[in-house]
């Protein structure tokens, strides 16, 4: 793994207290509330939180892709060393598809459907190189024979529809790689896929990510995704991290009441049926957060916490264990000692 | 297809049959009310008036795929194919009337075809991407204040205080004698009814063109780093057009068969303004005559929406 760094020395992702929202008549809506993570070339970090909690937007704020007109976005994300957050449009279009792409969901909505796929590989690939259409339709192929699509000179020129859902992720992946990007963005790329895809989408990924060493965040709500992928893990909640570590880290202890609550509500597929243990209550609305912890109104573990802090003080994301580099947003003094000795048990 | 030739068929013979429930006799059409019953009789026979009603039928389905003889009071008429009978009134054949006023109302609804796909889709597309803003609004309020004005109302104020006066009086050229006569003649036509139709449209490909920019594809499109040119007009636009082609093809055929106002208010003899004098004199031959040429035209443009769609989508395929 070549693990190159920037001229700044500094990882090739680095947002600091990335905040977005979209003023409404009813005021801000604000759906990222000050994010901060890195990622260097040739780590993955997987972005995890259920609907809701920004992560999809903070990804696409990353990318400069969300709607200029109808979101704010403060704070500062460098790729490489260069600003995004506030950079002009001309300076953007290099950017994208280019240094940073992004996969995403549903690659049926995600593919224009009027195009033949070997039509928008070669168009992704032009954006940036000053090629004729002979070299880029020849790029494109390669990209789909890289992808592992059979006989890829032929379905360059079939349309999205007339692929399988995993062979059309496939595609999009091949239509992200085009320019050799730095960094690739991944948005819940196999939640639209068959399980047995899902596994084959993902090997694809990392085995990509092998051979070009680039950075890669990888947004998901299934931790089972992050066990195969993720060197990195950042679990966010209401629009903030709420827990940071390295994967292995992460999936063994987790410091944060929401990561037990996530583990929890994994179905074991062996061993003696166990309940389920939803967390209680649904995600907060983000135009009407709690006070204090956003998370505390569905914590099983509040009561521990004295003098009603949780409902009172919104909780630092600071380093609460042993452990170099790990992160946790809670009050809690002891999570690691809790987790193992009551929601460890209780794990399937 | 062969639902859209089944539909032309039976036009054929429920306009056939409009013949036989008319409340005027076709003798009486032919020599007036005070009919000398020796002559009426003539007239009957020459008509084939005393053939059963099917065979008369065969005639005239006959007639139009080869064409046939008809005989009108001691005069013989060559009828050539297609013949849609003979008008008594206007002493033509009918597929003569109908071939010169056709070339009006094409030449009419074609130009304002024009007038309002540019004008609506270009301010369509210009309100959507600027959506909640002054200019997007004073555009949807202004096609809103036009669409509610009667279409006749427009059309009379048009001709009355702006052809003739701002733009060239309103008249047919054929566009083989003087291309620019022909233009000049219809300008005041085809401004009102694009005007007219434009504020839909702009609606429409408003409509049309939000659904599109919010597509996931749009923004894959935008991902690339391409311009935002290309964004809209490559991406956007291309699927912001699938409906409007399917209302465009609608409209196409209504204003085809229905320019009446345009044609009547601007003078221009069309086939909307043949057929209203038609019906006016009860001249059956040509009103049959009409109807059949308006279903023809409904159902080949029909056909031909379909036929762009597979163009425009390659999910769709003729089944």
């Amino acid at each position: 793994m070549s693990y190159e760094t920037s001229a700044h020395d500094e990882p090739y992702l680095v947002v600091r207290d990335l905040r977005v929202s979209f003023p409404t008549a009813a005021g801000p809506v604000e759906a990222v509330r000050g994010l901060s993570y890195s990622v260097p070339l040739g780590r993955t970090l997987a972005i995890v939180g259920e609907s809701g909690s920004g992560k999809s937007v903070s990804s696409l704020a990353v990318m400069g892709l969300h709607d200029p007109r109808r979101t704010r976005v403060g704070g500062s994300v460098t790729l490489g060393g260069q600003e995004i957050v506030g950079a002009p449009e001309s300076a953007l279009r290099r950017v994208r598809g280019a240094r940073a792409a992004m996969i995403f969901q549903d690659p049926l909505s995600a593919l224009h459907p009027y195009f033949t796929v070997g039509d928008q590989i070669a168009e992704a690939y032009r954006a940036h190189h000053r090629v004729g259409r002979g070299p880029a339709r020849a790029r494109a192929a390669e990209l789909l024979d890289r992808v592992g699509i059979p006989r890829p000179r032929a379905r360059l020129d079939e349309y999205p529809h007339q692929f399988s859902g995993g062979m059309r992720q496939r595609v999009m992946i091949a239509m992200a790689l085009a320019n050799d990007p730095k960094l690739l963005i991944a948005d819940e790329p196999t939640t639209a896929l068959d399980v047995t895809v899902q596994a084959q989408i993902l090997d694809l990924i990392g085995d990509l990510q092998q051979e070009f060493g680039s950075a890669v965040v990888f947004i998901t709500h299934d931790l089972g995704v992050v066990s195969e992928v993720a060197d990195d893990v950042l679990v966010m909640y209401a629009g903030r991290a709420v827990e940071y570590g390295t994967a292995d880290q992460v999936l063994a202890r987790p410091l944060h009441p929401y990561a037990w609550g996530l583990l929890e509500s994994i179905p074991a597929l062996t061993g003696d049926p166990v309940p389920l243990r939803p967390i209680p209550g649904l995600p907060p609305r983000l135009t009407d957060l709690p006070g204090g912890c956003a998370f505390h109104p569905r914590c099983g573990q509040r009561e521990r916490v004295l003098h009603g802090r949780c409902a009172s003080e919104a909780p630092d994301l600071a380093p609460r264990s042993s452990e170099q580099g790990r992160l946790s947003r809670c009050h809690l003094s002891h999570p690691e000692l809790i987790f193992v000795q009551e929601i460890l048990p209780r794990l399937p | 297809m062969a639902s859209a030739v089944a539909v032309v068929v039976a036009t054929l013979l429920i306009s056939f049959v409009l013949f036989f429930v008319a409340p005027r006799d076709p003798v009486g059409a032919v020599c007036g009310a005070k009919c000398p019953p020796e002559r009426a009789a003539e007239i009957a026979a020459s008509l084939h008036l005393d053939d059963p009603v099917p065979s008369q039928f065969g005639q005239y389905a006959w007639g139009i795929v080869a064409g046939r003889t008809i005989t009108s009071g001691g005069t013989t008429v060559e009828c050539a194919v297609p013949c849609l009978g003979y008008s008594y009134k206007l002493g033509q054949p009918v597929t003569a009337l109908i071939a010169d006023a056709a070339p009006v109302t094409f030449s009419i609804v074609l130009g304002a075809a024009l007038v309002y796909l540019v004008v609506g889709v270009a301010n369509g597309v210009v309100a959507a991407r600027r959506r909640g803003s002054a200019l997007d609004r004073l555009t949807v309020g202004g096609t809103l204040v036009l669409s509610s004005v009667p279409y006749f109302v427009v059309a009379l104020v048009f001709a009355l205080y702006v052809a003739g006066r701002v733009l060239p009086p309103s008249q047919y050229t054929s566009p083989l004698a003087s291309p620019l006569g022909w233009a000049s003649g219809l300008l005041a036509a085809w401004i009102t009814l694009g005007l007219v139709n434009a504020a839909a449209y702009t609606r429409y490909s408003r409509a049309s063109m939000i659904e599109a920019l919010g597509e996931d594809f749009v923004r894959t499109a935008r991902g690339k780093g391409i311009s935002e040119r290309r964004v809209v007009y490559r991406h956007a636009l291309r699927a912001a057009l699938g409906p409007v082609t399917t209302i465009f093809g609608i409209d196409l055929a209504a204003q085809l068969t229905g320019a009446i106002f345009t044609e009547r208010i601007f003078g221009l003899p069309g086939l909307g303004t043949l057929t209203l004098n038609a019906f006016a004199q009860n001249d059956m031959p040509v009103i049959m005559g009409s109807v059949l040429v308006g279903a023809v035209l409904l159902v080949t443009l029909n056909l031909a929406v379909d036929l762009m769609y597979t163009v425009l989508d390659p999910r769709v395929r003729l089944g």
